[in-house]
């Protein structure tokens, strides 16, 4: 009878919290989850009638089959890289940056106005405002959701989304009436940027790639041993705490937005006159949100960001030769990189708790 | 007049596939779950539901397929949020990149894989979707036209507004999941099944998004397949929510307002003042920008967002 009674009692199963874990079993569940979710990626692949392991394989030497496609894949990378940077800065504050699709934007049409209108001033100095004025794009884009944020505690993550469509629709509003290239027939579009405005190449890919690795290196300092990337922390786990150590947590919601947006904006920058080489709509192309997957799967670290934003660049440029040699839409990229992160969220979980399930002999 | 009369008509029509994700976000909200993954929901249902009625020449099939994928959705971000206290913001985010994803790629997959490299619904479906017409009714002048000539979507969109909103308000059912969504830890004691009530309302409101989403890939598009048919109306339509104030049956009136919106540069009089296109398509924005800024300046305590909108619910920890 006493036993029949706390049966119905106790569920079936329930969560517990667990002792902390290591580094190294933390490593190794995320390892786990990244290999279930090739496993499960395989199933879909299965489910339309492909063979896993080839089409993995297409992934895989598509990205490095050739000179070529090595530097097509560290292409896609850039973007990627340095904007899942920006997003780290402003998650580490737990401030849910969901604009730098937007920041991205900005960072280019700054950049833009220089390339178009300035391209006969000296060619370094050149790169060098629009650098800086891709930095400050971004960075005013940012710098909106922040102040409201900051004083009204208006919700940033709708705020910022929405600053990414008024961001894409500035960019038609200036393709269509006042940067229009009068030598374009059929649809408006921008003019291509004076050669005088790209950006050089080094080993082949433009030099993007080496502004990235830097600012890896600067944001991991900046983050792990700076007074301010200490302050980011505090505010992250605990605005009260913050207050009460006496940060003045209103001016490093603010600057900490400023640095998000900017490194974003660069990113618009680079993209827009590296790769595009002049300012299309697609400019961001969704890379701004890929970032957000990037920043979290690496754990907002910035080399664990360098390793992932790498992987998903292979998983992206190898997408497209599955689209060529299978006609395969490019979108399995996002399936499986959406696949992925759900693993990766899941087996997060078990580095803070367990499932205890109910036992069969009833209470011991 | 006119004019008038047809802008107010596009309006319905173009708010519509709003109104389903706004109800569809109001659902996982009202249970304490902030859903990011409306646009991937609804993209799931529009795939689903275009492929089932063009494959079975079924519309109710393709509607109960939308509304199975856009559950299927949900079943996932559920899965990561309630059952394993996943990141709600990251979830939703990852939700909609894959819901996206998946619906363009088995978009192309058919197209690929179809004789004429398009996609068309049957003339059956188009048929069930094409304005309804009721006698005398239908024939009155104004009235007519504005109340009783839509497709099916509008009305059931309508009665799915006003049968959630008897559902939060005056069933105890809906009334348990508020409390939920205000307080889990005080439902909890009280006696209501946590978990269940979650999984039960954010898997329904997934469904409704997935509704939404087969709006635009059936009708917005005239029957024809095109990718990203969606195109960012799950985002509008989570912003939509505050709006509404968390309430279905404002959201029927915030919904259309906001298909206005969405339509005005084509019934606008260029001979008043031309404005870019482009101003006219960042329109919904700015205004949920704004309506953003005023709800948080004003602060009210009633029409705000339930108090554990966003937190996971952890049993052990009170």
């Amino acid at each position: 009878m006493n036993n029949i009674n706390n049966k119905s009692k106790q569920p079936l199963m329930r969560t517990v919290k667990r002792a902390e874990r290591s580094k190294m079993d933390i490593l190794k569940l995320r390892i786990i989850a990244f290999v279930l979710a090739l496993f499960a990626g395989g199933l879909f692949i299965l489910l339309i009638g492909y063979n896993p392991a080839q089409l993995y394989g297409t992934i895989i030497s598509g990205a490095f089959r050739s000179e070529m496609a090595i530097q097509a894949t560290i292409k896609f990378m850039i973007p990627l890289l340095i904007s899942a940077l920006g997003i780290t800065l402003a998650f580490k504050m737990k401030f849910w940056n969901i604009g730098a699709e937007g920041q991205i934007i900005m960072g280019a049409i700054f950049a833009s106005y220089f390339a178009l209108f300035h391209s006969n001033w000296p060619h370094f100095l050149l790169l060098l405002v629009m650098f800086v004025a891709g930095f400050i794009g971004g960075g005013l884009w940012g710098l909106i959701p922040a102040y409201f944020k900051s004083r009204f505690n208006t919700n940033e993550t709708l705020f910022t989304l929405m600053l990414n469509y008024i961001a894409l629709h500035v960019i038609s509003f200036l393709r269509d009436g006042p940067w229009k290239d009068p030598g374009s027939s059929g649809f408006p579009k921008i003019a291509r940027f004076n050669a005088n405005a790209h950006i050089d190449k080094i080993f082949g890919v433009q030099f993007g790639w080496i502004i990235a690795l830097i600012l890896v290196v600067v944001l991991f300092i900046y983050i792990r041993n700076t007074k301010q990337g200490y302050e980011i922390n505090v505010v992250g786990v605990s605005q009260a705490t913050a207050k009460y150590s006496g940060m003045n947590v209103k001016k490093i919601i603010l600057r900490t937005m400023i640095l998000s947006g900017g490194i974003c904006g660069i990113t618009g920058m680079i993209q827009a006159t590296g790769s595009d080489m002049t300012l299309a709509a697609s400019v961001a192309g969704g890379v701004g949100f890929t970032a957000i997957i990037v920043a979290w799967l690496a754990n907002l670290n910035p080399f664990g960001i360098l390793m992932v934003s790498f992987l998903f660049s292979v998983l992206e440029k190898g997408s497209s030769v599955m689209q060529s040699t299978y006609g395969l839409s490019t979108y399995s990229a996002s399936v499986l990189q959406g696949i992925i992160l759900f693993f990766i969220l899941g087996c997060e979980f078990y580095i803070r708790y367990k499932f205890v399930f109910r036992s069969k002999g009833g209470v011991k | 007049m006119n004019i008038f009369l047809n802008f107010l008509i596009a309006s319905v029509l173009a708010g519509t596939p709003l109104l389903f994700g706004t109800i569809g976000e109001i659902m996982n909200e009202k249970a304490g779950h902030l859903n990011l993954g409306v646009e991937g929901m609804m993209a799931m249902g529009a795939c689903a539901g275009f492929m089932a009625g063009f494959m079975s020449n079924n519309l109710l099939i393709a509607l109960l397929a939308a509304f199975a994928a856009g559950m299927i959705g949900a079943l996932i971000y559920a899965i990561l949020t309630i059952t394993f206290m996943a990141d709600q913001n990251v979830t939703g985010l990852t939700l909609t990149i894959f819901g996206v994803g998946i619906s363009n790629f088995f978009g192309e997959y058919m197209l690929v894989h179809s004789e004429t490299n398009s996609l068309k619904l049957p003339e059956q479906i188009t048929a069930q979707l094409s304005n309804i017409n009721i006698p005398f009714l239908t024939d009155i002048p104004v009235i007519g036209p504005l109340l009783f000539n839509y497709n099916a979507f509008v009305y059931l969109g309508i009665l799915t507004a006003i049968l959630c909103g008897i559902y939060l308000n005056h069933t105890k059912l809906g009334l348990n999941v508020r409390a939920i969504g205000e307080n889990p830890g005080a439902a909890d004691a009280a006696g209501i099944k946590v978990t269940k009530l979650k999984y039960f309302n954010v898997m329904l409101g997934g469904g409704i998004c997935g509704i939404g989403g087969a709006y635009c890939s059936m009708i917005i598009n005239g029957g024809v397949w095109m990718s990203n048919s969606v195109n960012g109306m799950g985002w509008i339509a989570v912003a939509l929510v505050i709006f509404a104030s968390w309430s279905p049956t404002k959201a029927i009136f915030g919904s259309f307002v906001f298909g206005g919106f969405n339509i005005l540069k084509y019934y606008f009089p260029k001979s008043i003042i031309t404005i870019p296109n482009a101003f006219y398509d960042m329109l919904p924005f700015i205004i949920t920008a704004l309506v953003l800024v005023i709800t948080s300046i004003r602060k009210s305590k009633e029409n705000s967002q339930p108090a554990s909108c966003g937190v996971n619910y952890f049993r052990e920890e009170r």
